[in-house]
């Protein structure tokens, strides 16, 4: 652990896999960017890695004020025990105040043996992060500025925030998804520092034979409208109008857990809280009863549209419209109506008039 | 020559069956609604070792943290096939986050002299998978996260790990911690000869528990003494759950519990819908069209 150190930079984990940067850093950055002016201290990049020099210039244009680069042939694969190693010694020199890592496969495997190793706390899986006020309850101490950590906990039922008043950094792991990804801003400027790796006579425990990773199918986070099924749609073959609708619409086919352990959707396309989470302009709920596991990756859609026969439902609770109704003959009523346009024109302007 | 398989299970509240009548009106969570289940990926964790002892011979052993309550799991991977259970409980120990809940479980742990430990990857009541990795580093054992498969050679694993986008083959060296994952196993059913002997295995409080109820009006020493009766005829069964507190464990109790956590609760939020506060559309023709006049109306789509 390190003391608390109220100049301390805010930083964020650049997880990269094979030289490219994934959305994750770049949503990090968005949010360290408005802790780190919140607190008015630099926002650093941690960058670790082989040849990956280049996606310096990228981090400081999204937002980081300098950037800590890590190179190393060493690096060149993720191992637990390399990485741990560096990021430790940059945060005992550094000294940060806060540390993000997104919540990924890499980040849930590398922030929680960097805050064992530091003996400081960590936060899982956060939705949200902001600065704020604590009071301790025992000492009535009242402690300013620090990092509060919201997370979703009871198997989503309670938020919970989280704060680590003493023993820092202040580390936490962010979900994937959640936060706006930063623009970049063309002629930002920041500083690269190089770190030096001091892993000589380290050994290292693990051995990468061989990885195999493919390229998601589904882009669910860059769609604008996503339709999206529940185990009410019955089977594989009624998610073919929901397919309709969304190629009509431009837009992608999510689906609960429940329908992909059903299997009438691919996991590729989960949403929720163990598959991706999502922020839509218009998300269209068909069948589903909106579990709170699914809410949890769909309710900060700016629109919500649900369908279902049960109009206690919870999805209604949090739904923007609503139709009572049977989704085999709603869905397809909205294809043809979409199809003939004129008079969805006409209700348009209806609407507009109203 | 066997491996000494270690397997770290939780005691967890079912959220995945959470209905109607296990949130309370004001929106708070109603814990004794819930049952109390087996964390669903610690079983992955113990049929994952219970395959080691299969191939390799060698033992399992299970350990939880928690309250006496917690035993219904060990005995649990009893009836499964694990060879021995074993329960850390202490008042000291509550409020533990997951850096003094890996710590604690470091020094039960190191009393077994493990050469594998295996933990399901996340608990379904906290879902921070981070117990897994910190005793890891806590222990000094090598790290495998996501564990699919696994095959052993000596002092040496190849696992497959998930890394969520395809998966990755890593050799690692033992003395080393696996996190399990869902997908990795079918966990097998109770064995019903181990089920039948094994229902009557009791940790030393609970036997505590049981002499009070059975002797109320004793003296203390009489319960004490037909408390160790009780005790050492079930160790002569192979029945007796082992039970640590910390200064069995000899913890440092700077490391445990409130004082050995370094996060702090600030805040808990029920989650209350407000619900029926949606624009209806009838399911005709007219409704649809209606609605997606809206939309396009207000650039949602179109």
């Amino acid at each position: 652990m390190i003391e608390v150190n109220r100049q301390g930079e805010v930083w964020i984990y650049a997880e990269q896999e094979a030289g490219k940067l994934s959305d994750v850093p770049l949503e990090l950055l968005s949010k360290g960017r408005e802790l780190a002016d919140q607190l008015q201290v630099p926002l650093g990049a941690v960058l670790l890695g082989r040849n990956v020099s280049d996606l310096a210039s990228q981090l400081i244009l999204h937002g980081a004020d300098k950037v800590y680069l890590a190179e190393d042939a060493v690096l060149g694969h993720y191992q637990t025990a390399s990485y741990t190693k560096v990021i430790c010694d940059l945060i005992t020199q550094q000294k940060p105040q806060i540390c993000l890592f997104g919540a990924t496969p890499m980040g849930r495997d590398l922030a929680p043996t960097v805050a064992s190793c530091m003996r400081c706390g960590l936060t899982a899986d956060c939705t949200d992060l902001e600065i704020g006020e604590h009071t301790e309850p025992a000492t009535k101490e009242r402690l300013s500025n620090l990092l509060l950590q919201i997370r979703p906990a009871f198997g989503g039922n309670i938020i919970a925030t989280i704060v680590n008043p003493h023993r820092w950094p202040q580390m936490a792991t962010v979900r994937e998804g959640v936060m706006r990804m930063s623009t970049p801003v063309p002629g930002r400027s920041g500083v690269t520092i190089r770190c030096s790796v001091n892993l000589t006579g380290m050994p290292l425990p693990v051995e990468v034979l061989e990885s195999h990773r493919r390229p998601k199918k589904v882009n669910l986070k860059g769609a604008r409208i996503i339709v999206a099924g529940g185990a009410g749609v019955g089977s594989r073959e009624n998610f073919r109008p929901l397919w309709d609708l969304a190629n009509i619409l431009g837009g992608a086919v999510g689906g609960s857990r429940a329908a992909v352990d059903l299997g009438y959707v691919d996991h590729d396309h989960q949403i929720g809280q163990t598959g991706t989470t999502v922020r839509p302009a218009l998300y269209i709920a068909c069948g589903l009863s909106g579990a709170i596991q699914h809410r949890a990756g769909m309710q900060e859609a700016a629109k919500i549209l649900a369908i279902n026969n049960d109009k206690d439902a919870p999805i209604f609770g949090i739904a923007h419209y609503g139709i009572v109704g049977d989704l085999t003959e709603v869905v397809p009523r909205m294809i043809k109506a979409i199809r003939s346009g004129a008079s969805i024109t006409k209700a348009a302007e209806a609407a507009a008039k109203a | 020559m066997g491996y000494n398989c270690v397997v770290c299970v939780k005691q967890v509240p079912d959220t995945k069956r959470i209905t109607g009548q296990a949130m309370k009106e004001d929106g708070t969570v109603n814990r004794a609604a819930l049952p109390a289940v087996f964390n669903p990926e610690d079983l992955n964790a113990l049929e994952a070792a219970l395959r080691v002892r299969d191939v390799h011979g060698g033992t399992v052993t299970v350990i939880t943290m928690g309250l006496p309550a917690a035993c219904e799991v060990l005995r649990e991977a009893l009836f499964r096939g694990a060879d021995a259970a074993a329960l850390v409980t202490d008042r000291r120990a509550a409020a533990s986050d997951t850096l003094a809940t890996s710590y604690i479980l470091a020094c039960a742990a190191k009393k077994l002299h493990p050469d594998l430990i295996f933990c399901g990857r996340q608990a379904i009541d906290g879902d921070t998978a981070q117990v897994g990795p910190q005793l890891a580093e806590k222990i000094g054992f090598t790290l495998v996260t996501y564990l699919e498969e696994l095959t052993l050679n000596g002092r040496t694993a190849t696992a497959r790990r998930n890394v969520g986008n395809g998966y990755e083959v890593v050799k690692a060296r033992l003395p080393a911690l696996f996190t399990v994952i869902e997908t990795a196993n079918h966990p097998r059913p109770n064995a019903l000869k181990k089920a039948m002997k094994c229902k009557k295995a009791r940790a030393p409080v609970e036997v505590a528990k049981a002499v009070e109820a059975d002797l109320p009006s004793a003296t203390a020493e009489a319960k004490a003494e037909e408390g160790k009766r009780r005790c050492a005829a079930l160790a002569a069964k192979g029945l007796l759950i082992t039970q640590w507190n910390l200064d069995d464990l000899q913890a440092d109790l700077a490391w445990c519990g409130g004082a050995g956590s370094p996060t702090k609760v600030h805040r808990i939020q029920s989650i209350v819908l407000a619900g029926g506060d949606y624009k209806e559309f009838p399911p005709t023709e007219a409704g649809v069209t209606q609605l997606l006049g809206e939309l396009i109306e207000d650039h949602t789509i179109g």
